[in-house]
């Protein structure tokens, strides 16, 4: 686990709280921004337009209030997750209704295995309402951070 | 209850998995085990062999086509996509324990009630409810054959009735060399329609046993067992044997296929397995099983039991003729049927027979007789519908039609699904049409035909009436039978039935 420990899966800088947008793609182009910034996408353009094909296939809205935009892309350097957590619920695709917690998932297109299994991991817990709503309560980008990287990263 | 349950998405990452751990989790809610391999990114484990084996059920949540699926075959399964698994696992869940229940539903009358009755007794129940399943997929498949071809047939018999402007058409449209009339063909000819009609039907009826040989052993092996099966039954017609001999070689071939592509190999010949090896090597055993073990047997007993029927003349007529109807009766179109048809039709080329003789009372006998069962299943899925599943209704209707045509080939779906308690029927209805035929001293100058050639009998009345008595002992026979014995799979069929009709 030496590579996730370099790279940790989330960090605060990559939360944001009280995504302010008015659709889909703008809440997934705040989240890339994040990513870029912190330098874990070289080409936020390319990663966002990779991200939209995946989504058009098939939109990842998730029970529970959950949008879940992921892509393996040559353009990212770290497996990264991004979370939004949106003032306002969007649209994402879900039967159940509107978003309020978005995770945009970042692998890079030669992704090993051990990485792969976190972001599994992650798909697991967002199933459990349990794990929803302490993000959804938490009060900033660090206490997000530190639930995910507990609840999914293993030791 | 125990399911297991394949999960995939196309990017591998996130529905994968979120599909996989809500169906866990609403399985552990409703009381069920769920074991979920996820083919993702990350790589998949497989299932334990002995978890698979054990489970009762399968779910197909997969969007990408499920690797190995072969392992699952047999088993009741619901086939739903991934994101019915991620937004509704619940309901994924309760689809798939109906599924479940409605296989294998004997003994169980209220299964939500009494979860942990007996697993020792439901393991019995799950092998004969499996050959049943088995079996069914054969003659599901079977089934429009019988009835394309039958019907074909059928109707070339009508025209050439019509085309030859006599009575003899049936036997006319036999004689004719197809190709000879395909190679100048006249759209005006009404003979020329018939032949060919015939012609398309005799090759549809060629497809019997090898369909049914190759999909039992689909339905055990899946893909792998298709091959094996086919040729199985195709070397079962070349010797003759018929569609128990299908029967045989659709088993055969399904379980060493089954067995061959569960060979650990190693790696570079695992591409090829399926394409190359299963095939090769359980087409191979099955043939030279067939041709070489039991084509020899099937040949010199056939050969027996001509010599012995050619020794029987001169006996009494009437046992004479219930030991041709039981024959027609017992195989329907395999070794013993022909051995009993060939006898009559050869005793027809004697020369300068009187009308009336006994050659031609044999043949009336031997195709009463051979109508029988066809129309008797006819009659037992009108009068009593729900001893049948679906399918076997409505080869039901096409039976009425071959049955009266002398197209015993229409009971052979019916046959092939339940042998015993049809064959039984089968033989002892064809023979009490034999035996009366053979009393009421009705006779046939034509080797076929049905009620086409019905100008051409002697005493048709005493035949008609021989041969609706047998189809009546033989429908009576084969109620009584089934509804002795309860069947899963109609079963479930009428619980379909019943939901239909409460929702409409």
């Amino acid at each position: 686990m030496t590579t996730s420990a370099a790279t940790p899966l989330i960090t605060p800088e990559l939360v944001a709280v009280d995504l302010d947008a008015a659709d889909r793609v703008g809440v997934t182009r705040a989240l890339v921004d994040l990513l870029a910034a912190a330098g874990r996408v070289t080409d936020a353009d390319g990663f966002a337009a990779d991200v939209a094909t995946r989504e058009a296939q098939m939109a990842t809205g998730m029970p529970g209030g959950v949008g879940l935009p992921h892509a393996r892309s040559e353009h990212v350097t770290a497996p990264s997750l991004a979370v939004g957590k949106l003032a306002q619920g969007v649209d994402w695709g879900a039967p159940d209704g509107p978003a309020r917690l978005v995770f945009l998932i970042a692998a890079p297109a030669s992704g090993d295995a051990d990485h792969l299994q976190i972001l599994a991991a992650l798909a697991r817990r967002l199933v459990h309402e349990s794990f929803r709503t302490s993000l959804l309560e938490a009060p900033d980008a660090q206490t997000v951070a530190d639930i995910v990287t507990r609840e999914v990263v293993p030791s | 209850m125990k399911l297991v349950a394949v999960t995939s998405c196309p990017t591998g990452i996130a529905h994968t998995y979120m599909a996989a751990e809500a169906l866990e989790q609403a399985g552990k809610a409703a009381g069920h085990e769920v074991h979920v391999e996820t083919q993702g990114a990350a790589g998949s484990t497989p299932l334990d062999p002995a978890l698979v084996a054990s489970a009762d059920g399968v779910i197909y949540a997969a969007d990408l086509e499920v690797k190995d699926k072969q392992r699952f075959a047999g088993k009741p399964f619901v086939d739903v996509g991934v994101k019915k698994a991620v937004h509704d696992a619940p309901g994924v869940i309760a689809a798939a324990v109906s599924a479940v229940e409605s296989a294998p539903a004997a003994g169980t009358p209220a299964p939500t009630a009494a979860p942990v009755a007996a697993p020792a007794a439901d393991r019995g129940a799950g092998a004969g409810t499996k050959v049943r399943q088995w079996l069914m997929t054969g003659v599901s498949y079977l089934i429009p054959f019988v009835a394309a071809g039958g019907i074909l047939i059928a109707v070339s018999f009508m025209l050439a009735q019509i085309a030859w402007g006599g009575a003899e058409g049936a036997i006319e449209v036999t004689g004719v060399d197809a190709a000879e009339v395909v190679a100048s063909f006249d759209p005006a000819s009404l003979q020329d329609w018939a032949v060919v009609l015939l012609a398309t039907g005799q090759a549809a009826f060629g497809f019997l046993v090898p369909v049914l040989s190759g999909f039992i052993a689909y339905g055990i092996a899946d893909r792998p067992g298709l091959v094996p099966g086919f040729v199985g039954g195709a070397t079962a017609v070349l010797v003759g044997a018929g569609f128990l001999g299908g029967l045989v070689t659709g088993f055969l071939a399904g379980f060493l296929a089954l067995w061959i592509s569960r060979w650990d190999v190693p790696k570079g010949v695992r591409g090829i397995m399926p394409v190359v090896v299963v095939p090769l090597l359980s087409s191979l055993v099955v043939g030279v099983v067939m041709l070489v073990l039991l084509g020899r047997p099937i040949a010199a007993a056939m050969e027996g039991l001509t010599s012995w029927l050619n020794g029987l003349s001169g006996a009494n007529l009437v046992l004479m003729g219930a030991l041709l109807g039981a024959m027609m009766g017992f195989d329907l179109g395999g070794p013993v049927n022909k051995v009993a048809y060939t006898f009559a039709v050869t005793g027809l080329a004697t020369e300068g027979l009187a009308p009336g003789a006994v050659q031609y009372q044999v043949m009336a006998a031997v195709m009463a007789a051979g109508m029988v069962t066809p129309l008797a299943l006819a009659l037992a899925t009108t009068v009593r519908k729900r001893l049948f599943t679906h399918a076997e209704q409505e080869n039901g209707k096409a039976a009425w039609l071959l049955g009266a045509s002398f197209i015993s080939e229409g009971a052979i779906p019916f046959a092939a699904a339940d042998p015993w308690r049809i064959i039984v029927s089968s033989l002892v209805g064809s023979s009490v049409t034999g035996a009366l035929v053979m009393a009421v001293g009705s006779s046939l100058v034509a080797p076929h035909g049905g009620v086409w050639v019905l100008p051409l009998i002697g005493n048709p009345l005493g035949f008609a009436a021989a041969v609706l008595a047998g189809v009546a002992v033989s429908a009576v026979l084969v109620v009584v039978l089934k509804t002795m014995k309860h069947d899963p799979l109609v079963a479930a069929d009428r619980a379909a039935d019943d939901r239909d009709l409460v929702a409409a």
